[in-house]
C-alpha cells in the first residue's frame, strides 16, 4: 500500500528513465532500447507500434517485468524495479500485472476454469474461492457455459476471452497486449479490442503492441518507436 | 493452506501422467521391477529369520545336540553276518559331559527304541525314548493331560509312559487316557500324561522330539530293553549295540553353547576311538540363515539396484522430454508470476508421483514374488511393514533424484523465449 501511495498522477504509473537495453550477438551489440525516457499515466491506453526491430517487443518485456534493463531505471507505481532479481519480479507480475498474448498461451491441458484461475494457485487461493472468481470472470468476457470445456473446442476469439479473463485473475492495475488480435479475424478482433476499451474505461492501464495502425486507432495514445528510441507520440 | 496445495500439485501431477497412460505406464516400468525386487529380498530375508528364530525356538536356543552315527568304518564293516556294531555315546560320556562343565544347566540322555506294542488287540510299532525328567525341561511342550516324568528318583524305575500327541492318536485312539494301561515290548506300562509335540525338520538338525510315541524313564528302558537293539534288513538280522542315541545339553548362556559345543567335541574326541558322533549347535541355523540371506540380498539386492537405477534414469529422460514439450506451458507460468521454484516444485511433485506409483505397483508385483517362491521351493517369506515402507520410501527417492535434474532445466526456461516458441 506504501508503495502506491507514492505514486502520484504526475510521476506516471510506469516511467522509464534513459532507458536501455543491450544485448550480445556474438561479437556484435544490439541496442533494443537506447535510452527511452516515457511516463505512462494511470488509466491511460497505449498502443505501442513500430517495424520488427524498432524495440517495442524489448520494450513490453521490460515494461512487463520479464527482463531487465542494462542501464536506466523502471519505476513502476512508483517503485525502481529495475534492479529486482527473478523473484522479485515474478512477484511483480503476479500482483500487478497482466499479460494477453498474440497466440493466446492457454494451457491445453487445462479447462477454461484451471486457465482462469493460474494466477490465484500462484497467489494462494483456494480452491473454492478461485473457482467463484472464475466463474466471474468467465461471464463477464461472456464464456460463462464454457468453463469446463478445454481450450482446444474454443474458437480462436474464445480462447483469447479466456485469456483476457485470465489477465483479470489478479485484479491488476496494468495489463499488457502484445498483438491481441494478430490471430483473430477482423470482426472477432474488434470484439476483443472492445473488451480491452471497456476495461480501460473501468480504470485498467492498457499497454498494447501493434503494428497496424487500424488497431492502434483504438488506443487513446500512440507511441511510434524505431531503432530503439521513441520516434513520435501521439497522445489522445 | 499448504497441504491443500500440496494436494492440487499431486493431483496436477497425476492428471498431467494419465494424459499419457501408456507413457507414462513404461516408464513406470523400472521402479516397478526395482521396487518389487526389494520387496522380494525383503520378505524372503525376513521369512528366512523367521524360520532360523522358529527352528531355534523348537531346539532350544541354548541347546546342544549331540547325537550318535555308525562312523564309516563301522559302516564299512556292518555288512559282515552275523557281526555286531557297536558304537555311539555311552552313559560314561553322559556323565563326563553333566559333570565336567560348569555352564552346563542340565543335560538329558536319549535312548531310542522301536517297540512293538499293544493295547487289547490293538497292536503297533511305537517309537520310544527312554529319558531322564531332564528332558521335558531341555524341550519345554505343553502337557494335554496327566503329568511328564518327575524329577528325583520318583519314576527312575516304575514303568510309566509319557506318550506325545502322535502315540496317543496310534495306540489309545479313543480308550481313556490316563492311567490306561499299555503294553510296550512284553512289559505293562501305565499312561501317566500326553503332551503336544513338534514336528518337521529344523534345517539340518533333527527335532529332538520328533516321531517320537512315548517317553520312558531311562533306567526303566535300560532294565527292561537293555542296550542291544536288532533291526531287521533285507541280508538278514543286523544287531546293533548302542548306549545312548542322543544327548541334549542345555547352557546357562547363549553366548557360551558355541564354546561348551567345542569343549563337548574335544572331550568325546579323546574317548571315542571312531567318530561315532555329531555335535550340533540349532544357534548355528542362524547363521544359515543369515547366510542364504546374504545370497538373496545379493542377488535381488543387484536386480533391484540395476531396475531401480534404470527406472530413474528411464524417469529422466521423460521428464527431460516433457519439460521440451512443454517449455511454452512453463513459460506461460512463469509470465503469470510463478517462481522458478514453484516450476521446481511442480515438476519433482510429477516426478514424484509417477515414481511412487511405480512404487506401488512394484509392491502388489513384489507381494506376488514370495507367493510364488514359497509355493516352488518351500521357503518361508513374510512381509512386514518395514518391508512395505522401505520400497515406497526408495521408489519416493527416486522420484526426487532423479526428477531433480528436469525440474531445475523447466525452471531455467526463460519465459520471453518460451512464449514465442511456436
Amino acid at each position: 500500500m506504501g508503495k502506491e501511495a507514492l505514486c502520484d498522477d504526475h510521476q506516471g504509473i510506469i516511467r522509464l528513465d534513459n532507458a536501455q537495453k543491450i544485448y550480445q550477438m556474438g561479437t556484435e551489440q544490439v541496442r533494443a532500447l537506447a535510452g527511452v525516457t516515457i511516463s505512462f499515466q494511470k488509466g491511460s491506453f497505449w498502443a505501442i507500434m513500430g517495424p520488427s526491430g524498432s524495440g517495442k517487443s524489448t520494450m513490453m518485456n521490460i515494461l512487463g517485468c520479464l527482463d531487465r534493463l542494462t542501464s536506466g531505471s523502471y519505476y513502476l507505481e512508483g517503485e525502481d524495479v529495475s534492479r529486482l532479481d527473478d523473484d522479485a519480479l515474478s512477484e511483480r507480475r503476479l500482483r500487478h500485472l497482466g499479460f494477453i498474448f498474440q497466440s493466446f498461451n492457454l494451457i491445453p491441458q487445462l479447462t477454461v476454469q484451471r486457465n482462469i484461475e493460474l494466477p490465484l494457485y500462484y497467489l494462494g487461493w483456494d480452491a473454492i474461492r478461485s473457482a467463484e472468481r472464475a466463474a466471474e470472470l468467465a461471464e463477464q468476457v461472456g464464456l460463462g457455459e464454457r468453463l469446463h470445456h478445454r481450450p482446444t473446442e474454443l474458437s480462436g476469439g474464445q480462447m483469447q476471452r479466456v485469456a483476457v479473463a485470465r489477465a483479470l485473475a489478479n485484479d491488476p492495475q496494468i495489463i499488457f497486449a502484445d498483438e491481441p488480435t494478430g490471430n483473430l479475424d477482423t470482426a472477432t478482433g474488434e470484439q476483443i479490442l472492445q473488451l480491452l476499451v471497456e476495461l480501460n474505461e473501468q480504470g485498467k492501464t492498457i499497454i498494447m503492441v501493434t503494428h497496424e495502425p487500424n488497431i492502434a486507432a483504438h488506443a487513446k495514445s500512440r507511441l511510434h518507436m524505431i531503432d530503439g528510441v521513441i520516434d513520435r507520440i501521439d497522445a489522445g | 493452506m499448504r497441504q491443500t496445495r500440496l494436494g492440487r500439485n499431486i493431483w496436477l501431477g497425476i492428471e498431467n501422467l494419465l494424459l499419457h497412460k501408456l507413457r507414462s505406464f513404461l516408464t513406470m516400468l523400472g521402479v516397478v521391477f526395482g521396487v518389487g525386487s526389494v520387496v522380494a529380498m525383503l520378505s524372503v530375508g525376513e521369512g528366512a529369520s523367521k524360520e532360523a528364530l522358529e527352528q531355534i525356538r523348537k531346539l532350544g536356543s541354548n541347546n546342544i545336540i549331540i547325537s550318535s552315527i555308525k562312523s564309516a568304518e563301522e559302516e564299512a564293516t556292518s555288512t559282515q553276518h552275523s557281526h555286531m556294531s557297536i558304537y555311539g555315546l555311552t552313559y560314561e560320556d553322559h556323565h563326563r559331559v553333566a559333570e565336567s562343565f560348569k555352564d552346563i544347566k542340565r543335560t538329558a540322555p536319549v535312548k531310542l527304541m522301536r517297540k512293538d506294542s499293544r493295547l487289547r488287540e490293538r497292536v503297533m510299532e511305537l517309537r520310544v525314548v527312554g529319558t531322564t525328567p531332564e528332558w521335558f525341561e531341555l524341550v519345554p511342550r505343553e502337557i494335554l493331560a496327566g503329568r511328564v516324568l518327575l524329577g528325583s528318583g520318583q519314576d527312575d524305575d516304575t514303568p510309566v509312559a509319557v506318550l506325545t500327541e502322535f502315540g496317543a492318536r496310534k495306540i489309545l485312539a479313543t480308550e481313556s487316557t490316563i492311567g490306561q494301561t499299555i503294553r510296550i515290548g512284553s512289559d505293562q506300562f501305565e499312561v501317566i500324561g500326553i503332551v503336544r509335540s513338534e514336528s518337521g525338520q529344523a534345517g539340518n538338525i533333527q527335532i529332538p522330539d520328533q516321531e517320537v510315541d512315548a517317553y520312558i524313564p531311562i533306567e526303566v528302558a535300560r532294565l527292561y530293553f537293555g542296550d542291544v537293539f536288532t533291526k531287521r534288513t533285507s541280508g538278514g538280522d543286523e544287531r546293533e549295540m548302542v548306549e545312548l542315541h542322543q544327548m541334549i545339553v542345555q547352557v546357562d548362556d547363549p553366548k557360551k553353547v558355541e564354546a561348551v559345543a567345542a569343549g563337548i567335541e574335544r572331550m568325546l574326541g579323546q574317548s571315542h576311538k571312531k567318530k561315532d558322533y555329531v555335535v550340533s549347535v540349532p544357534l548355528a541355523l542362524l547363521k544359515q540363515a543369515e547366510a542364504m540371506k546374504r545370497r538373496f540380498n545379493i542377488v535381488l539386492g543387484s536386480i533391484a539396484g540395476i531396475s531401480l537405477l534404470v527406472g530413474g534414469i528411464g524417469i529422466m529422460n521423460i521428464m527431460l522430454a516433457s519439460v521440451t514439450e512443454r517449455t511454452r506451458e512453463i513459460g506461460i507460468r512463469r509470465a503469470i508470476g510463478a517462481k522458478r521454484r514453484q516450476i521446481i516444485f511442480q515438476f519433482l511433485i510429477e516426478t514424484v508421483v509417477l515414481s511412487t506409483t511405480g512404487g506401488i505397483i512394484g509392491l502388489g508385483v513384489g507381494g506376488l514374488i514370495p507367493l510364488l517362491i514359497t509355493y516352488f521351493s518351500h521357503m518361508t517369506t513374510l512381509i512386514t511393514l518395514s518391508g512395505v515402507l522401505l520400497p515406497l520410501f526408495i521408489s519416493m527417492t527416486i522420484g526426487i533424484v532423479f526428477g531433480l535434474y528436469p525440474a531445475m532445466r523447466a525452471a531455467r526456461v526463460d519465459p520471453i523465449v518460451a512464449l514465442r516458441h511456436e
